[in-house]
């Protein structure tokens, strides 16, 4: 058994979610070998307990994404019975195009893994579990958050290798900088707005809340197409971004289902809404039934106060 | 040269899922539908054909009943349509041979699909297909024009939202863009029920739908949630934050 991870990296550091990787991967036993795109976050990952080898891939494709680019000059290094990665956007097309390049299986956004690879995922949005058993060798993308991180402490040797890929894809020009916010699919609170927040300005009450917490604000798909200043990044649900922090406030969301799809997951659920009827209660593990007027002032206050001592 | 655009038949996002007997129940899905980033390519290959790219030939994968996608797509503009038809289960591997071939039968140098499947919403198919026909992919779009040879694309890339350039053959996967989904007209659905589906099969296309390296050893539904604690006005605000820190654990 030898497996290689694709580490994952956000804003130019390493993604916590790399240290889970290798959690999963050690639970299987066998070497590990964690290969860092563009280098980046190389040196922490030697001091991940269980890793056998970094192999620090550089050049300048990695300036910018190009998934051909990037799959091409990763694929060469990948070797072993099982390839991971995380299953975030990027996470699961580099892992698609090197699995096909390998000619291997590949099955995304697993929840669970067991030997002879035995893995859960969900399907139909979160509507039904599936169990499936992939055979060796074949690829597997993990889901943030379902497994334990491999602790500190580790001292792999790290190889450095350049490569030399052309690009295809040219980025021509920003349109909008991705905020300097946490983004939803990294983070382990998440608070969101719905159209019952009422206008757009009113986020500024999330953020508030959120700057207390360190927590993302995301939205629902009634914002978003709604109100121009909520920007599609910030949408959970089945054709938003799918989550699952330790804690998911949802404030002023009715809970249809193609929402609950994204966020239903989440390890703890609070949902504020005004309506006691609103099927977001069916899934919150705490529900307050009050307007957001009312309550957010008020969980903004003790939070500080908590947090504070 | 051709645009394929691929078109994947799921359970509706509104229909119930039933399990019985440890695997999910198809026959009690009431509503099947294009899956919902496809409709975006779909929406956009289109545009692209009506900007003077070429024909849009739409191409689905799955069971006699996924007929149903192909002729929806004719209705609102497609112009070949291509149903490979398998009852199997197949795996990612599988899947992406099949739908290679055909890109490569249809003679299209730009591929257009969703950026996941609403079904299992794994997002392997775009990248996996660029990959083994060799094309470029560009991920995550929103929206992609043509200018000779070189496309440009919209996408959500390192950095933020991005403009980014590339030459063809290409394959995009699209994410739900601000593209309005156009509906089909009278006259559209009429043309479309006349046009004809070149049905293939796995053996037609040199892919062995038997040996698939991914097997379902189970479906069941997702554990029940404990009912949760219900809390009224805001004055409950406080005893709820003490909560979340001595009960739940999470701040
Ligand atoms: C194919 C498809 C895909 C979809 N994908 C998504 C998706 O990815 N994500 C998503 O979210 N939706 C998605 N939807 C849309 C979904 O069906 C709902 O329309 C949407 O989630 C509703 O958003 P909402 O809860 O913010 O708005 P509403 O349903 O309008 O609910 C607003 C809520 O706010 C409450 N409220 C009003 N005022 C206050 C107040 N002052 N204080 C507190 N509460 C208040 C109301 O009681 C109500 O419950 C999709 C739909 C389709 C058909
Ligand atoms: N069986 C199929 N038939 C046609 N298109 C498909 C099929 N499977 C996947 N696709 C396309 O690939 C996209 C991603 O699918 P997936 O990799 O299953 O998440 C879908 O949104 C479709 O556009």
């Amino acid at each position: 058994m030898r497996t290689t991870v694709i580490s994952e990296s956000s804003n130019g550091a390493l993604h916590p979610v790399t240290a889970q990787l290798v959690g999963a991967a050690s639970s299987l036993g066998g070497p590990i070998t964690v290969i860092c795109p563009g280098g980046v976050g190389s040196s922490d990952v030697s001091h991940i307990s269980g890793v056998t080898k970094v192999i620090s891939v550089e050049g300048a494709c990695f300036e910018t994404y190009d998934c051909l680019a990037w799959s091409t000059s990763l694929s060469p290094l990948v070797e072993g019975d099982l390839i991971l990665s995380s299953s975030s956007a990027i996470g699961r097309e580099l892992i698609s195009s090197i699995a096909a390049a390998k000619g291997i299986p590949v099955v995304q956004d697993v929840i669970s893994l067991k030997d002879g690879f035995s893995v859960t995922r969900t399907i139909y949005s979160g509507k039904a579990i599936e169990e499936v058993v992939i055979s060796s060798p074949c690829a597997i993308s993990l889901r943030a958050n379902s497994f334990e991180s491999a602790e500190e402490g580790g001292n792999a040797e790290t190889t450095t290798i350049d490569v030399n890929q052309e690009v295809s894809v040219a980025v021509k020009q920003a349109l909008a900088r991705a905020s300097e916010r946490l983004d939803v699919s990294e983070a382990e609170i998440i608070i969101s707005g719905g159209r019952g927040m009422g206008s757009p300005a009113n986020f500024s009450h999330l953020y508030e809340v959120a700057d207390v917490l360190g927590a993302a604000v995301g939205a629902s798909r009634a914002a978003v197409d709604t109100w121009d200043e909520i920007p599609h990044s910030m949408q959970v649900g089945q054709t938003g971004k799918t989550v699952t922090p330790n804690l998911y406030i949802a404030v002023g969301i009715s809970g249809a289902i193609q929402h609950l799809a994204g966020m239903r997951s989440s390890k703890f659920i609070l949902a504020i809404n005004k309506d006691p009827e609103a099927p977001i209660f069916g899934v919150a593990d705490y529900g307050i039934v009050s307007t957001w007027e009312d309550a957010l002032p008020v969980l903004k206050d003790h939070l500080a106060e908590l947090l504070s001592n | 040269m051709g645009i394929a655009v691929l078109l994947k038949q799921v359970p509706d996002t509104t229909a119930k899922i039933g399990i019985s007997g440890g695997r999910v129940d198809e026959s009690s899905i009431t509503k099947w539908s294009i899956s919902p980033y496809d409709e975006y390519a779909l929406e956009n290959a289109i545009k692209l054909k009506e900007s003077g790219y070429g024909d849009v030939v739409a191409i689905t994968c799955g069971p006699a009943r996924a007929a149903k996608c192909l002729t929806e797509a004719a209705a609102v503009g497609a112009d070949r349509l291509i149903h490979i038809l398998t009852e199997s289960s197949l795996d990612s591997i599988q899947v992406q041979s099949l739908l290679s071939a055909a890109v490569k039968e249809a003679e299209c140098d730009v591929v257009m699909c969703g950026k996941q499947a609403a079904d299992t919403n794994s997002g392997s198919t775009g990248p996996g297909l660029a990959s083994s026909l060799g094309f470029s992919c560009v991920g995550g779009v929103t929206g992609v024009s043509m200018d000779g040879g070189v496309a440009s694309a919209t996408r959500l890339g390192l950095s933020g939202l991005e403009e980014v350039e590339v030459g063809v053959p290409c394959v995009f996967t699209f994410d739900k863009g601000d593209s309005e989904l156009r509906r089909p007209n009278v006259r559209g659905i009429m043309m479309a029920k006349k046009k004809p589906i070149d049905a293939l099969t796995p053996e037609d296309l040199g892919v062995d739908e038997s040996n698939s390296r991914v097997s379902i050893t189970s479906h069941s539904s997702p554990p029940e949630k404990q009912p949760g604690q219900k809390f009224v006005g805001s004055e409950s605000v406080p005893e709820v934050v003490n909560k979340l820190r001595e009960e739940a654990n999470v701040i």
